[in-house]
């Protein structure tokens, strides 16, 4: 296949978003990182965020990639401290808005303690976790969340340990804001992304992802299609699901939705009802006053919000130029997610009242086209 | 004020506005000193969940755009020294100071010790430098803590504060100068055209400017082997090109980052080489050693990395024997060997931690060496 490269990166519409000079990227092609990366470029664009005020912290390993091919602020950290990082960074400036993109090798086997703490101090960043069940860039070995009695190259009679299930233990650990979905949920993931980059706390989203070359590999679970077909089988959409019951088995189900979206005092926040009471309301945090600060927030929320509203009207514009037509009442049309309303309070009225229609209307298409060959579904987006 | 009270104080004055630490004997006053002086100068302290936890917060606080140290001591800074590894490799500019304590492992927890002077120096696996200052008094500790965030500051490097239980627990009088005396290299910030911007300068002999997230510059900086974009770019020629410029900008920039404390020095036979508070056991042993007429001179490391090769070779070949006495089991004497390159005598006077040398051991020491 030959592509003019730089015409490629040039035109692209991620140019702005991506590092285009940094393409191509080492993911494996069936990987899922791509189109979550893909996903959370998108999620940024709409949220109407500053991309300049925008920093992307990422550990070691395959999605520890991440931080390097994003066009923001970005530091690729050694393995697991991606967390204390980005934790650093926030409270060195407040102003930004702090992701990280990391693995779940990463950020619950050698970073856990730090996943767990930045939860119970509900410091406000953003935590995307691609769950892959695997070590990839190592070459396959067992996590923390492999399911148990799955292949990997340190298992390689099954795997014995019982997993962590994430939404469980970020729950328990306090984060104010959790969601679960698969890599080919491209929509929620996007919305779940948006929603995380406007909460006030510890957002953590994990993304079940196939890892084509190792885990499905290893397990004789066909190639990435394959999984994407299991994932639209086999995810489970249940908002609000008690996170206890989110466990996932070897080749089970996998319950997938926005599980918690509560309201909680940031870090930071705490920090200044705890230095007002000392100090006195002339208190200052780099040199700023509580009310300077805020004014200056507010302002800020005031741009984003613009910023927000013509991403969303060029949109609309956009999607009214389709013609909804074969909008049936199909089951697979699992996505037409928000038959239930989404849960909290942080669901943008605008976008959960938008987002459905377009997004049945997109699945409908992709479920037609995908029928005959079922192949060419996965392999349109990489066009 | 003691010495551990006197290094938050030096870091406040040098424009240090956040802290992230971990508890830990005989090196926690300084984190509390900070954390109850945070709130009244716009600071920010956090205790963190461990040591790696804190020195990752410290590159993530550079890199946000504030000048950032820690404070630990030996079992704390071997969980930290993978990323002061990074910190070195991503030139980032952070403090840290290290209250040794005697090891290994758990050791003396409450007892002094001089054992990291080479896990300061090579504690992170790869080839890197760093600046360590030792001071020997609590007055020092506030003066070789405000230096230190300046030289971190202009050769974007970790500086480690070397000191030890005892100057951390000792009250003296301190005098910290009104804030117009004090000389503090501010943050240098990179302001120029988005296209021009490069993180890094390989052939930097010192002063390349920062940047901090959000000013637009979209900075990228990894531990791997990047290039002056901060792009990674993992090649044999690359990695001579970062390695060398890691190494040189440091031992390249020796003469006018070393400083040392001498008396008596120039026509001494022997020359007693310490630092931290064993110098100030040495001054006893000196004043003794001279009254019995031997010519002994004083040779204090106040810079104890990058290490003075260039004094101790000038010396060797004037003087019958360097004699180095240490909290530990030799450890800067084999500095001190190799820059005399057999040209005289090296005696080491070792100690296993727990308390300070005895005078009298030293005085046998030097004795011995004028002999």
């Amino acid at each position: 296949m030959t592509t003019d490269i730089g015409k490629f990166k040039h035109d692209s519409p991620m140019s702005g978003v991506l590092r285009m000079d940094r393409m191509p990227h080492i993911w494996c092609p069936g990987c899922g990182i791509g189109s979550e990366v893909n996903a959370f470029a998108e999620a940024v664009k709409r949220s109407g965020i500053d991309p300049k005020k925008l920093v992307v912290v990422s550990g070691i390993g395959c999605t520890g990639r991440v931080a390097g091919y994003v066009d923001f602020d970005s530091i690729h950290t050694t393995h697991g401290r991606a967390i204390p990082v980005a934790t650093g960074i926030k409270l060195a400036n407040p102003e930004l808005t702090v992701v990280v993109f990391s693995g779940e090798g990463d950020l619950t086997g050698i970073g856990g303690n730090h996943l767990i703490h930045a939860a119970r101090r509900n410091m406000d960043i953003v935590v995307i976790c691609n769950n892959n069940f695997t070590y990839g860039m190592t070459g396959g070995q067992v996590t923390p969340t492999t399911p148990t009695s799955a292949i990997a190259s340190t298992t390689p009679y099954g795997n014995y340990e019982y997993p962590f299930s994430l939404p469980f233990l970020a729950d328990a650990a306090g984060a104010t804001y959790i969601a679960r979905w698969t890599s080919m949920d491209v929509r929620n993931v996007t919305q779940s992304i948006e929603e995380a980059l406007a909460h006030r706390g510890f957002s953590f989203i994990e993304l079940i992802s196939p890892c084509t070359t190792l885990y499905l590999r290893r397990n004789r679970l066909g190639d990435g299609v394959d999984m994407l077909q299991f994932y639209q089988e086999n995810t489970v959409l249940k908002h609000g699901c008690d996170t206890r019951e989110t466990a996932i088995d070897y080749q089970g189900k996998i319950v997938v939705g926005k599980f918690v979206d509560k309201a909680k005092p940031t870090y930071l926040e705490a920090v200044d009802k705890c230095a007002v009471k000392l100090v006195g309301d002339d208190y200052q945090l780099y040199g700023k006053t509580i009310p300077e600060r805020e004014a200056e927030e507010k302002a800020e929320k005031a741009r984003v919000a613009a910023r927000r509203a013509a991403v969303l009207a060029a949109e609309q514009a956009a999607s009214e130029k389709v013609v909804v037509k074969k909008v049936a009442t199909k089951a697979p049309v699992k996505k037409a997610a928000a038959k239930k309303p989404a849960i909290g309070r942080a669901v943008p009225a605008a976008a959960a009242k938008k987002t459905p229609a377009k997004a049945v209307a997109k699945t409908v298409k992709k479920v037609a086209t995908k029928a005959p060959v079922k192949k060419t579904a996965a392999k349109k987006p990489r066009k | 004020m003691d010495g551990d009270h006197a290094i938050a104080e030096g870091a406040l004055a040098a424009g240090c506005r956040f802290f992230a630490g971990y508890p830990i004997t005989p090196s926690t006053e300084t984190a509390e000193r900070f954390a109850e002086r945070a709130p009244e100068v716009g600071a920010l302290f956090i205790q963190m969940e461990d040591e790696l936890a804190s020195i990752a917060a410290l590159i993530g606080a550079a890199w946000g755009g504030k000048k950032a140290m820690t404070v630990t001591c030996g079992p704390g800074f071997s969980l930290m020294v993978e990323n002061i590894g990074l910190a070195a490799m991503t030139e980032t500019p952070l403090v840290i100071a290290n209250v040794q304590r005697g090891g290994p492992s758990t050791g003396l927890p409450t007892l002094t010790a001089q054992q990291d002077m080479m896990q300061a120096r090579y504690g992170s696996h790869g080839d890197y430098n760093i600046i360590a200052l030792t001071p020997d008094s609590p007055q020092e500790c506030f003066d070789l803590t405000v230096e230190a965030f300046n030289l971190s500051e202009f050769y974007r490097v970790p500086v480690i504060i070397l000191t030890d239980e005892t100057v951390g627990h000792m009250h003296e009088k301190v005098v910290i100068p009104p804030a117009e005396q004090i000389q503090v290299v501010p943050r240098n910030n990179y302001s120029g055209p988005k296209a021009d911007f490069r993180p890094y300068q390989f052939d930097s002999q010192g002063g390349h400017p920062m940047t901090q997230a959000g000013d637009g510059y979209n900075f990228h900086i990894t531990g791997l082997t990047h290039n002056e974009r901060g792009y990674p770019v993992m090649t044999a020629e690359q990695s001579k090109i970062v390695i060398t410029h890691l190494m040189e900008k440091i031992n390249g920039n020796a003469d006018q980052i070393i400083r040392l404390d001498e008396d008596q020095v120039d026509g001494a036979d022997v020359v007693v080489v310490s630092y931290g508070i064993t110098s100030r056991i040495a001054v006893k042993a000196i004043q003794d050693a001279r009254k019995e007429g031997i010519k002994v001179g004083y040779l204090r490391l106040i810079t104890i990395w990058p290490f003075c090769e260039k004094r101790i070779r000038e010396l060797a070949p004037k003087i019958k024997a360097f004699v180095v006495p240490e909290i530990n089991y030799g450890q800067m004497v084999h500095e001190v060997e190799r820059g005399a390159g057999g040209q005289c005598a090296t005696i080491s006077v070792n100690h296993c931690g727990g308390a300070v040398h005895d005078p009298e051991v030293i005085l046998d020491a030097i004795r011995k060496a004028n002999q």
